[in-house]
């Protein structure tokens, strides 16, 4: 189909930007109000053309693009600021701005005592900017920019309490684990570039199609998808890059469910899914994308278990939520992939803001083990929290019910072993989300009156009225919480039937094909509602679970972790994978860099070449100057040596 | 007829003496003096090779020589006294700074 010109689409990434400009050069002088309204109004604007672009926009329709400017340019290499716009970035369109800007309202309540303020309004919008950009990209180098961009709005907004040393670690750690990541994309673009001469994404995949299918071994296709699997595994949290995500949680909470639950650790997946051509002719790469996606869901939602700072669970279970999408990507279902990003960015979105609802009310505390009883205080955030808890945990009929069944679905085509998996973290997804539930909103006692003074935040809070009794969030928080609750619950019925898959088809064209071929049972409607009836009922199982253990016998998890001993330990530690690290990059990286670098290099090397260089002129002038004594017999003596010296010389040359 | 070989021996006798002089002697007046002495060395070869080789350029050179040393002689014996009167000294030796 052939693209059709449409110049707003530029419009879209450049209204946040503006407003992140204005913000940021006029924001300190600024009312709030001001501020708020600059932030929201160019948020809001932003989601409104989405929307104006999105109803005239159905799976018939051909893409958008618009040229903006030419930028590099060299013999037949051409790269140019293109936007595009397709069914799947115009799903990713919708999502990130719709949600970004109910998160921006949620902002304004959560943020508004923050010194701060006009600062992360700023960074914000220019958070939307850049991850528009990477939605809306033409080609790789562009995306690479808004790629780029959001790993630096995510570090702004991390270290955004940069006073706090473990805010600004978090962020350093984000944004060098993501630099791994970032190397092997760079590598890819650079493999693309050699080989198809273009980073245009039509053109990348058009010559991709006339590829043979790298079937018998890995070849070039292979070795791409590979790379661009590690740089979306550094972005999207994947084992073994996942680690910077729950240290990421430093953030304020509003970022934490913008940046790293709803938007940005999706964007991997996203370029997966745009690569699908790429993936499709690399059956290895996709083995290693469904392995490594299975891999992390399993791995992060067993640590999701034994975390009691309730943004952390939440952390893991994103990790893990996203293992899921990557799982889905892997077997061919990129559609169903990108309908759980979707989904869960609702969810998971909505998890976060009433997580940071309930941080708000209690006053900064974020230890699950000092809350409780909650959902007398604060029954709208319960409410809100438990459908999104529903949601996720895959109770039917709420959004992440259809999705999560669609990537199972799907994966049971591929192997037994990634539905087998699966089916294992849904139920531990379901019993760490409701262990979650009971201990913050459960029971009839809040336990954290004693710990109202000492919470956590200093200073720097951003609720110090937090004292006395746990409260319900102000109506602007509570209004976002109501919005993505309906989402939440309802969202996942655009996929019924096959409709969202239907939608994205034009856009993964060679890829539903195989993944048809993949599953045999396709046909088998009784295997199919066998098998939702197998997660769903893991689900409830995983629910019935932390009931049982967290609001019936709350004295048994401790006597389970006892009896586990050093396992229960190992997770409650996240495995020691943060430790292991240490030991196996951080310090030999640290050492080498003391010893040899700046101890070797810098200072032997480099700064003794200049200390040496300046001594050795010091002394030699030092030397000098004893010669201009003022003595004038002296002076006279050094003109009859060189006199002397000039005779000889000549007449030495004359004799010769 | 006198060779050329004398007068350049004389010439460099001369020479040599004032260089000496300049080197060895303390007094600014000895110096000036030896100064004085290499310059009339120096002239004594030019007169020696303009006779020798009918050149006459040799003893005009000569001219502008005892021109310039007479000028020096007026400005070096006026240095000379400023110093004297400012120092009270004429020992090079303790004439070594320029400010005092």
């Amino acid at each position: 189909m052939t693209p059709t010109l449409n110049p707003l689409l530029w419009v879209i990434p450049i209204l946040p930007l503006a407003g992140a400009a204005i913000n940021g050069f006029f924001g300190r002088k600024s009312s709030r109000k001001a501020i708020s309204a600059v932030a929201l109004v160019f948020c809001g604007a932003a989601f409104a053309v989405a929307l104006w672009i999105a109803l005239r926009f159905s799976s018939a329709s051909s893409p958008y693009y618009f040229p903006l400017a030419h930028w590099l340019r060299s013999g037949s290499f051409r790269v140019d600021f293109e936007f595009y716009l397709d069914q799947l970035s115009l799903v990713m369109l919708l999502v990130v701005t719709g949600v970004g800007f109910l998160i921006h309202i949620y902002s304004l309540g959560y943020m508004w005592e923050d010194d701060g303020y006009y600062r992360f309004m700023s960074y914000m919008n220019l958070f939307m900017f850049f991850m528009l950009t990477l939605v809306l990209a033409k080609n790789y180098l562009v995306m690479f920019i808004g790629w780029e961009g959001v790993g630096l709005a995510s570090y702004l907004l991390i270290g955004f309490w940069f006073t706090r040393d473990s805010a600004a670690a978090a962020g350093k750690k984000a944004f060098i684990v993501n630099r791994i990541g970032d190397f092997g994309f760079l590598i890819a673009l650079f493999l693309i570039i050699k080989h198809f001469g273009s980073l245009d994404f039509t053109h990348v995949f058009t010559a991709v199609r006339t590829l043979p299918t790298e079937t018998t071994g890995p070849g070039l296709l292979t070795a791409i998808g590979l790379l661009l699997m590690v740089g979306a595994a550094g972005k999207s949290a994947q084992i073994p890059l996942y680690v910077w995500l729950p240290d990421a949680m430093e953030g304020p909470t509003p970022v934490s469910a913008l940046i790293h639950a709803a938007t940005m650790v999706t964007a991997g997946v996203y370029m997966v899914a745009r690569s699908s051509a790429i993936f499709e002719h690399a059956p290895m790469a996709m083995m290693v994308v469904a392995i490594m996606g299975t891999l992390t869901a399993l791995f992060a939602a067993t640590i999701g278990i034994a975390q009691t700072d309730i943004k952390k669970v939440l952390a893991y279970s994103t990790v893990s939520q996203l293992g899921y999408m990557f799982m889905a990507c892997g077997v061919g279902a990129f559609s169903a992939g990108i309908f759980h990003l979707m989904t869960h960015a609702f969810f998971k979105g909505l998890l976060f803001l009433a997580a940071g609802s309930v941080i708000h009310g209690v006053g900064g505390e974020q230890d699950m083990r000092k809350m409780g009883g909650l959902r007398l205080y604060m029954p709208w955030t319960f409410a809100t929290m438990g459908i999104a808890t529903l949601a996720i945990a895959g109770i039917p009929p709420f959004a992440g019910f259809w999705s999560k069944d669609e990537i199972l679905w799907r994966a049971f085509g591929a192997s037994r072993m990634y539905w087998l998996i699966g089916v294992i973290t849904a139920f531990i997804t379901s019993f760490y989300m409701f262990r979650l539930m009971y201990m913050t909103f459960g029971g009839d006692e809040y336990r954290g009156a004693g710990a109202q003074e000492a919470h956590g935040r200093g200073g720097h809070g951003h609720d110090n009225h937090g004292h006395g009794e746990p409260h319900e969030s102000p109506r602007v928080m509570l209004g976002p919480l109501v919005t993505l609750a309906l989402l939440s619950a309802v969202g996942g019925l655009v996929g019924y039937g096959n409709r969202f898959e239907h939608f994205l088809a034009p856009v993964f064209q060679d890829a539903t094909g195989i993944a048809q071929e993949a599953s045999p049972e396709s046909a088998s409607n009784t295997l199919e509602y066998l098998l939702m009836g197998i997660s769903v009922s893991v689900a409830g199982l995983g629910w019935f679970l932390a009931y049982l253990l967290y609001s019936r016998l709350p004295q048994l998890p401790a006597r389970i972790a006892a009896g586990l001993g050093g396992l229960y330990g190992a997770v409650a530690n996240k495995y020691y994978i943060d430790e292991l690290y240490a030991v196996l990059f951080v310090k030999p990286l640290v050492e080498g860099s003391t010893t040899i670098l700046w101890h070797g290099v810098d200072q032997g090397l480099i700064d003794a070449a200049v200390n040496d260089s300046a001594d050795a002129a010091r002394h030699v002038s030092d030397n000098m100057r004893h010669m201009q004594s003022g003595n004038l017999r002296s002076y006279a003596g050094w003109v009859a040596a060189g006199g002397a010296v000039v005779i000889a010389y000549m007449v030495w040359m004359g004799v010769r | 007829m006198v060779p050329l070989s004398y007068y350049l021996v004389l010439s460099g006798i001369l020479f040599a003496c004032g260089v000496l002089g300049f080197l060895i002697k303390r007094n600014i007046i000895t110096i000036f003096m030896s100064i004085e002495l290499m310059l009339n060395g120096v002239n004594l070869s030019f007169v020696a090779f303009a006779a020798r080789w009918h050149a006459l350029s040799g003893q005009v050179f000569v001219f502008f020589v005892m021109v310039v040393a007479a000028a020096e002689a007026a400005v070096g014996l006026a240095i000379i006294i400023a110093v004297y009167r400012t120092r009270e000294t004429l020992n090079v030796d303790q004439v070594n700074l320029l400010k005092l």
